[in-house]
């Protein structure tokens, strides 16, 4: 199907956007659960420490450090993987937005919505 | 207490907020952090990023319904924007460099501003403002479908809206809540949007905004896997249970019991900041 210029409005964006969210909560929600399911069955017996602050573990500050940790034999990177990919469900949504708006040839909306986007891309990035 | 037996309950008391914040329209992460700290002695910092991350899961859902509705102003949103992410930042950044006792009274007067606001109920709607130059150059007017058929409506005060905003922005980053009441205060008294588009665009923008905050967090090591897990998951339950039950609960009891809850949290956490004891 071919979109033409002229077919973008901010209905047809609300719309995309809508399903996004949702879609995006619910993948983030998915993977949480299935990481928390087998964080449990593996450090259940295990005393949380949560009333003394250590910061969590090096590899769960970072994205990159996230995604390389996740996996079978880790099921907190799995946990924290899924929260990142909520992290980056409104992230995605500016991104969408500022193609929206790159479609429908709204020049301010345009600029507005990367500075948004680059102020998200910035506290990701990190070191902080 | 080992895992197995934390997890389900901190699940339960982050279930109980996201359904008592979907009802009374305050949100779910000003109810979980008081709840964590107070009753299982969870470190505030751990308790704040667990928090934000719910906060994300709640409003991006009923932000998806809500724009599907063409109720939320997707422009207001996303200029807006541009003031609560900065402010979040700033927000943030403070966190990290604030005594937890500091952190905790400060909790507890936002606290009992949202009791204050619980037990008030919802404002009328603002009569519409004078036209605004900016607003119009931005194209912030729109429409919102009512029974009448589609109401247009002028926004006024941009530039008090946008301070206001930064200041909304500032204090999500400092406590991982939504702070949505002072969003909508932003939109609806500053700045004369209806009152049912300031609340769906201000969850529209809650998302964005606690994503800022989010990274900064992230990098902090604030968000514990094993403890954002039950609470994410907790809220994101309640939530959308509690966004069920909406018609059919007795609102004015539910808002009085509420502001009942939130009030004797808000006394709580400035005691015990004051004790020194987070």
């Amino acid at each position: 199907m071919t979109v033409r210029g002229n077919q973008w409005n901010d209905q047809r964006l609300e719309v995309i956007i809508s399903v996004l969210l949702r879609t995006g909560v619910l993948t983030a929600a998915a993977v949480v659960l299935l990481g928390g399911i087998c964080f449990l069955s593996r450090r259940g017996h295990e005393q949380p420490e949560y009333h003394v602050f250590h910061g969590a573990p090096q590899i769960y500050r970072s994205v990159a450090g996230v995604i390389h940790a996740a996996g079978p034999s880790n099921c907190q990177a799995v946990i924290q993987l899924g929260l990142l990919l909520l992290i980056l469900t409104p992230v995605a949504r500016v991104a969408f937005s500022l193609a929206g708006f790159a479609l429908e040839r709204d020049g301010t909306y345009v600029a507005l919505t990367f500075i948004v986007l680059a102020i998200l891309i910035y506290s990701l990035a990190g070191p902080h | 207490m080992t895992n197995l037996e934390f997890t389900p309950l901190v699940f339960g008391i982050s279930a109980v907020a996201g359904c008592l914040g979907a009802l009374t329209g305050l949100g779910g992460g000003v109810v979980v952090t008081p709840a964590l700290t107070l009753l299982l002695g969870v470190d505030i910092r751990y308790a704040i990023g667990a928090s934000l991350v719910s906060v994300i899961a709640t409003s991006s859902g009923a932000a998806s319904a809500y724009v599907r509705e063409g109720y939320s102003n997707i422009r207001i949103g996303m200029f807006l924007e541009i003031a609560t992410t900065l402010g979040a930042l700033l927000g943030a950044f403070l966190a990290t460099r604030t005594p937890t006792a500091i952190l905790s009274v400060i909790f507890g007067l936002v606290l009992l501003h949202a009791a204050w606001q619980s037990s008030r109920g919802r404002p009328r709607d603002e009569k519409s403002k004078q036209p605004d130059a900016l607003a119009r150059r931005l194209k912030l007017d729109g429409s919102y479908p009512s029974a009448e058929g589609s109401c247009a409506y002028q926004v006024g005060r941009v530039k008090t809206g946008f301070s206001v905003m930064f200041g909304a922005g500032a204090l999500s980053g400092l406590l991982g809540i939504g702070s949505g009441a002072l969003k909508v205060i932003a939109m609806d008294q500053a700045m004369g949007v209806p009152f049912k588009v300031s609340t769906t665009t201000s969850n529209f923008m809650i998302g964005v905004t606690a994503a800022a905050s989010a990274g900064i967090y992230l990098n902090r090591g604030y968000i514990e896997p094993g403890l954002a897990m039950p609470v994410m998951l907790g809220v994101l339950a309640g939530s959308i249970l509690g966004a069920r039950q909406l018609i059919a609960a007795k609102v004015t009891v539910l808002r009085w019991t509420f502001a009942g809850v939130v009030g004797v949290m808000a006394v709580e956490m400035i005691v015990s900041g004051l004790k020194g004891k987070l």
